[in-house]
């Protein structure tokens, strides 16, 4: 990429968040409402609220929970959506109850899991990987069943099958769904990490800015709010930034695809 | 080598049966090279695909060696009629040509040198690390190609390898197959529709019928085994065969199964090549 198109690509990226926060700036400059201060005082309690010990203590363990629960609920759906996407069986034995799954919205588990996991990590870590798995599991099942048949039929006639099958074809050939389950699953996470920490916990960026409302720290409470969009769209660049570099093929061949 | 006995294929779905293959009956010996035309949709992939134990026919087998083909010999390498999807869009045409070697362990240096030489062979040579969305579909199609003579077989079947490729590379293509073939002693059957290249190519020329397919026409190709683009193709032998496989085809479009009986007694009298163009080419 040259210069010219990288500072065009930041400028598209940062252009609309850039306006909406001047907006937000001039819209609450002079606000003397108690629950909307200026965006000012929000800003000059963040530096003070997240800057110092609270990043060890409160937005660490978030995102190790977050880490944790979200590589697992991908080793789960894509090791389960293998499963149920190669075994045709299996599929549709299993597809409507996986759809019943996923339907249930995620935070209605969260007393549920509690129930048996406690209230520790291993419940916000659960809760994460209840929401999470969903998306990719379908996703995954979905590539699956798309694997090119001929090329299918190629991997068997040249003896390719077992590990070198799943290595070489089923994975490579669903990865494009799996991304698409990985990336809607990143955004469920978030939400999952912030929620599963405002029913029962003792530290956590959840937990601190519901602690901050009840104590009607609003500048404070607002800072952390903007902090989760912050760490949002970090979370989505850099999976943006993964995916460009794993599915440069697929990128490579819808454009050939698009203009033949 | 291979036997094709009584071959039926019916693909059953849910709303129509299709009798693609009606009863087939042919051998290719080991080391032949045998070209397959017919009408179009009358089951030449589906007739590939069964002897490539890819598919399981509904009536006869096919036996290879004497052994009957259920599932994928070792030692066959197919080429696929659509060649793009045969082809790996997430790795580069080196990694695309050596995959199946793996398999084969045979050492990283022996497998360097047959994928270097298959590429070059097909004229590949600076297209290495290229990925297959990247190049023209004839270019593709010899990637496939090139898979399959990496791979060394015993038994090549192609399933119009050249359809994609412009005249020129198709006829290097062509004379390269049957290089290939003399030099390794690997039997061919390779489907074509192309009636210059189904009689420039084999030494034998099964013509099908249309659906639900017979076959028509074993004919043998009575061409010198040196065979060049210029010479062979201009002939009088060859313009005799070609002309016998037109006719042929043009008949095959209205013959099947079904009018089988009704017009045996007319092709026996009708298709014999004539007596004198036989003495003209054999001194
Ligand atoms: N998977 C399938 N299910 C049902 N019918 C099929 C299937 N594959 C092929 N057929 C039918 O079988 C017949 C033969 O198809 P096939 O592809 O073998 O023909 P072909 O001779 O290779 O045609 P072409 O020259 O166009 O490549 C066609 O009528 C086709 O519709
Ligand atoms: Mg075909």
């Amino acid at each position: 990429m040259t210069v010219v198109a990288v500072v065009r690509r930041t400028l598209l990226v940062l252009g609309l968040p850039v306006v909406l926060f001047a907006l937000w700036w001039f819209a609450t400059a002079d606000s003397t409402d108690f629950y909307f201060p200026p965006l000012a005082t929000i800003l000059e309690s963040f530096g003070k609220v997240w800057t110092g010990e609270r990043l060890l203590s409160d937005v660490v363990p978030s995102l190790l929970r977050l880490t944790a629960g979200y590589l697992l609920a991908v080793v789960v759906g894509v090791g389960l959506g293998l499963v149920v996407g190669m075994r045709r069986t299996v599929r549709d034995y299993l597809e409507p109850v996986l759809e019943l799954f996923r339907a249930i919205p995620p935070p209605v588990l969260v007393p549920v899991i509690m129930l048996f996991a406690g209230i520790g990590d291993t419940m916000k870590v659960l809760v994460i990987v209840s929401g999470c798995m969903w998306p990719i599991l379908l996703n995954t099942v979905e590539g699956v069943r798309a694997v090119d048949e001929v090329l299918s039929d190629t991997c068997r006639s040249y003896g390719i099958t077992g590990t070198a099958r799943l290595r070489h074809l089923v994975l490579r050939g669903a990865s494009p769904q799996i991304v698409t389950g990985m990336r809607q699953a990143l955004s469920i996470g978030i939400i999952l990490m912030v929620i599963s920490e405002m029913f029962a916990a003792s530290n956590g960026l959840g937990f601190t800015i519901v602690q901050f409302q009840r104590s009607f720290a609003i500048p404070e409470m607002w800072s952390g709010v903007l902090l989760l969009g912050v760490l949002g769209f970090l979370l989505s660049l850099l999976f943006r930034f993964a995916e460009n570099r794993a599915m440069a093929w697929y990128h490579g061949l819808r454009r050939a695809q698009r203009n033949p | 080598m291979l036997d094709v006995q009584d071959l039926q294929k019916i693909y059953t779905g849910r709303h129509r049966n299709v009798e693609a293959l009606r009863n087939l009956t042919f051998h290719i010996a080991e080391g032949e090279l045998v070209c397959l035309v017919g009408p179009s949709g009358c089951g030449k992939t589906t007739l590939l695909k069964c002897m490539a134990g890819l598919l399981a026919p509904t009536r006869g087998e096919v036996r290879l060696d004497g052994r009957p083909v259920d599932g994928p010999p070792p030692g066959m390498a197919v080429v696929f009629q659509e060649y793009g999807r045969s082809l790996f869009a997430w790795m580069n045409v080196r990694d695309n040509v050596a995959l199946p070697l793996r398999r084969k362990k045979l050492g990283k240096a022996r497998e360097r040198e047959l994928v270097d030489h298959a590429l070059e062979v097909v004229g590949l040579a600076d297209a290495h690390q290229a990925y297959p969305w990247q190049l023209s579909g004839g270019m593709q199609q010899r990637v496939a190609i090139a898979r399959a003579v990496a791979y060394e077989p015993k038994v090549l079947l192609m399933d119009e390898p050249f359809a994609a490729v412009d005249a020129q590379t198709r006829a290097e293509l062509e004379d390269l197959i049957r290089r290939l073939w003399r030099e390794l002693g690997v039997t061919v059957l390779f489907v074509t529709h192309d009636i210059d290249e189904a009689v420039y190519l084999g030494q034998r020329t099964i013509i099908l019928s249309k659906s639900p397919t017979v076959v028509q026409e074993d004919l043998t190709i009575d061409l010198p085994d040196e065979r060049d683009q210029l010479h062979t193709r201009s002939s009088t032998r060859f313009a005799e065969l070609r002309a016998h496989v037109y006719e042929q085809i043009q008949r095959a479009k209205h013959h099947s199964g079904d009018t089988e009986a009704h017009t045996e007694a007319h092709t026996a009298a009708e298709d014999r090549i004539p007596e004198p163009a036989l003495q003209k080419i054999e001194p």
